[in-house]
């Protein structure tokens, strides 16, 4: 076992050229989100009466939230298979979903009209709705993800709490807090654990359910009933892509050594998923006849064809290379292809499929709207970076052999 | 026929709602009111003088917009939708071979039996009334648009440019009128009495005696009494309703395959809580393994 890594918060400085870049692209997506706070969100978007859902939906909550599957689905082979040498990555996977999951929030306050009411689906219900269902699971999943991440804040904290001048009288008081946040976490954090896979397997699926009620306004290469299903697939299949390309993307930029003992085994195991995804996605098509539609030069088959060529086939491919699996640049670049296909296939769904009756022209995104999308992107990675350097997130090889600590498995059985 | 089936489908649906309860079943289970009232426009009749148009701004406090121009007169022009502005509108369909008279089509909200938007909105802010008008409350909703997605008659609109409390736009039957037994202000002003508001029912009847009437001046189609399981307003006309844009819808209710898809992943909970047990299952025994192999290995 290699014990001889552990969590550490990161050292190396904040600032890079590459943060100055991002820092740039955030504050001109804020910009933008005061623009729709003062003046509508006609000033900023191109949505109209005929596509009231773009790209904040499309991308920022919908692709955002299947990008957040490394959460659930390395908890679920972390902790439910009860693998101990994943427990490297499960910190991190942890931290990109509760960011992620916090920026889908952001995302949905600045797409809908009236953000102030965000609350009013938790006191009005209406079951009928995949949409209501989606909005709870994510904000109670959202909580969940926090209260899983408290762990780590009660490891760095306990016995370091000082507090300075006035506050000084706090310190006793918090460092106990903390204490009892850990004891009571340490025994019901499995309760948390398996809610969140729930929670997930739940709205990763209602959110392929959205569409289906648009009945023929959706082009049929993606207007199946088992959009739920195949939605749940997709994001079960990207889950370890996404830690992959984190993990590989953090330790370059940290310049640490990428952890390929876990990855490559990550690596192997993402081609049975995505053959799975694949095979409802291609049988769905045989069975309602869509491919009927891939021989017309259109928007959609175009959009369809590498959707599932650059977004599944090939990377399924790649995966099923020994040699692919153990380099780090293949394993990388075979990631970033599932990462691009779901993506790809979440704009599909919401944006390109989308084609209601009376539209006079096409939707594209505004200027405005791609600017906050990658504005909040931007933010994303800032505050990630942040969050490592103050928590004990990546894991970091230790000089010494370090005692196995109660930490080690995050909340989890000992 | 009518009645038969309404009996039918409430003997069925009471059936499974006392088997079922009422949680399981979505909003398409719902029998709605026999004397639910609509509107049956004739557009055989309309003559274009879109009176309608401005008496129903001036019923809603909208502004009252110097005349567009007759969009349709010219196809060039695009044809206008209902937005925020403007509740119902009229287009002019000419015909190709210049043979017939234009038809001039009357859009407004369908009023649907079994609304998509009432089905998808997330916090139920949309509601179909017993007595027929489908509406939105201002207090509820959150301005997420799902309703406008889900319409399949593409009608409910929003207020883009307001920044704070945008509002969704869309005809509501002249709620304020009729429920002081008035009637809708289109229907009011109408000056060849194109429209008639009335009991749904009567009204199919009144449709169905006009086209066993004078078959050489309609088509045997009432749109609006089976499309989407069917709607408020219907439609009568001399033209082929795809030809005037109307969409061609099936007859199942549109939230049927998504309420399906929803009552079933949450029938009672039970799928997710066996989700719930499946996994903790497997978290026990993996762990209690690996502790044993464990124990195994230092003896």
């Amino acid at each position: 076992m290699s014990t001889l890594t552990a969590p550490a918060p990161i050292t190396k400085r904040y600032f890079t050229p590459g943060v100055i870049v991002l820092v740039i692209l955030a504050l001109n997506g804020i910009a933008f989100v005061l623009g729709r706070l003062f003046f509508g969100i006609g000033a900023v978007t191109n949505l109209s009466d005929q596509f009231p859902w773009g790209l904040w939906i499309g991308v920022d909550v919908a692709a955002g939230v299947a990008l957040a599957a490394g959460g659930f689905t390395s908890a679920a082979i972390g902790h439910v298979m009860h693998r101990e040498d994943y427990h490297v990555i499960i910190r991190t996977a942890l931290l990109t979903a509760m960011l992620g999951y916090t920026f889908v929030a952001f995302g949905v306050m600045i797409d809908i009209g009236r953000w102030y009411y965000i609350w009013h689906p938790l006191l009005m219900w209406n079951g009928n709705s995949a949409l209501f269902e989606v909005g709870m699971c994510v904000m109670i999943y959202m909580t969940v993800l926090y209260i899983e991440f408290l762990p780590i804040v009660t490891e760095r904290f306990i016995g370091r709490v000082n507090l300075k001048g006035v506050f000084a009288a706090l310190n006793q008081p918090i460092d106990s807090l903390l204490r009892l946040l850990d004891r009571t976490l340490g025994k019901t954090m499995f309760l948390f654990i398996i809610a969140g896979i729930v929670l997930s397997t739940l709205h990763q699926s209602s959110l392929g359910t959205l569409m289906i009620i648009a009945g023929p306004k959706m082009h049929p290469l993606w207007q199946t009933p088992i959009l739920p299903l195949l939605f749940l697939l997709s994001a079960v299949a990207v889950g370890f892509p996404m830690i992959i390309f984190e993990s590989i993307l953090a330790s370059r930029t940290f310049g640490l050594k990428p952890e390929m003992h876990v990855l490559s085994k990550l690596g192997t195991m993402i081609a049975p998923l995505l053959g799975v995804y694949l095979a409802f996605k291609l049988g769905d098509m045989v069975i309602r006849e869509t491919f009927v539609y891939l021989l017309e030069p259109t928007t959609e088959s175009i959009m369809f064809t590498i959707e599932i060529v650059a977004g599944v086939i090939v990377p399924l491919r790649m995966f099923l290379s020994p040699a692919v699996v153990r380099s780090p640049l293949w394993l990388f670049v075979a990631s970033s292809l599932v990462i691009l296909g779901v993506l790809l296939n979440r704009i599909n769904n919401f944006i390109v499929a989308y084609t209601p009756p009376f539209a006079t022209a096409s939707y594209f995104p505004s200027f405005g709207e791609i600017s906050v999308t990658v504005g909040f992107a931007a933010l994303l990675v800032l505050i990630y970076r942040v969050c490592v350097k103050v928590f004990p997130v990546i894991s970091l090889e230790q000089g010494h052999v370090r005692p196995v600590t109660k930490y080690s498995i995050r909340g989890s059985a000992k | 026929m009518e009645t038969r089936r309404t009996f039918l489908r409430t003997a069925l649906a009471t059936a499974a709602t006392a088997t079922l309860g009422e949680s399981a079943l979505g909003a398409t289970s719902r029998i709605p009111s026999p004397d639910r009232t609509g509107v049956l426009i004739d557009l055989t009749a309309c003559i274009g003088c879109r009176s309608c148009e401005k008496a129903c701004s001036k019923a809603h406090n909208l502004p009252t917009l110097a005349s567009p121009p007759q969009a349709d007169a010219n196809s060039s022009l695009p044809r206008r939708r209902p937005d925020a502005h403007a509740l119902t509108v009229v287009n002019e369909f000419k015909e190709a071979n210049g043979s017939r008279p234009s038809t001039f089509v009357k859009v407004q909200c369908m009023h649907c039996d079994y609304p998509a938007c009432e089905s998808a909105c997330i916090v139920g802010a949309i509601k179909k009334q017993e007595s027929g008008p489908v509406l939105w409350d201002s207090d509820m909703c959150i301005g997420c648009r799902y309703c406008m997605v889900a319409c399949p008659f593409q009608i409910p609109s929003f207020q883009y440019d307001t920044a704070l409390k945008p509002d969704i736009v869309k005809c509501d039957m002249c709620i304020n009128r009729t429920k002081d037994s008035g009637i809708p202000a289109c229907v009011e002003i109408c000056p060849v009495e194109a429209l008639t508001y009335g009991r749904r029912s009567t009204l199919i009847e009144v449709a169905k005696k006009k086209i066993e009437n004078y078959p050489e001046r309609y088509r045997n189609h009432l749109y609006g009494e089976l499309e989407a399981g069917g709607t408020s307003v219907l439609y009568l006309a001399n033209a082929d309703f795809n030809d005037l844009k109307f969409p061609a819808l099936r007859r199942d209710p549109m939230p049927g395959t998504v309420e399906s898809i929803q009552h079933g992943i949450f029938a009672y909970f039970v799928p997710p809580l066996s989700l719930y047990s499946i996994l903790g299952g497997l978290m026990w025994i993996n762990k209690n393994s690996k502790k044993k192999s464990e124990e195994e290995t230092i003896e």
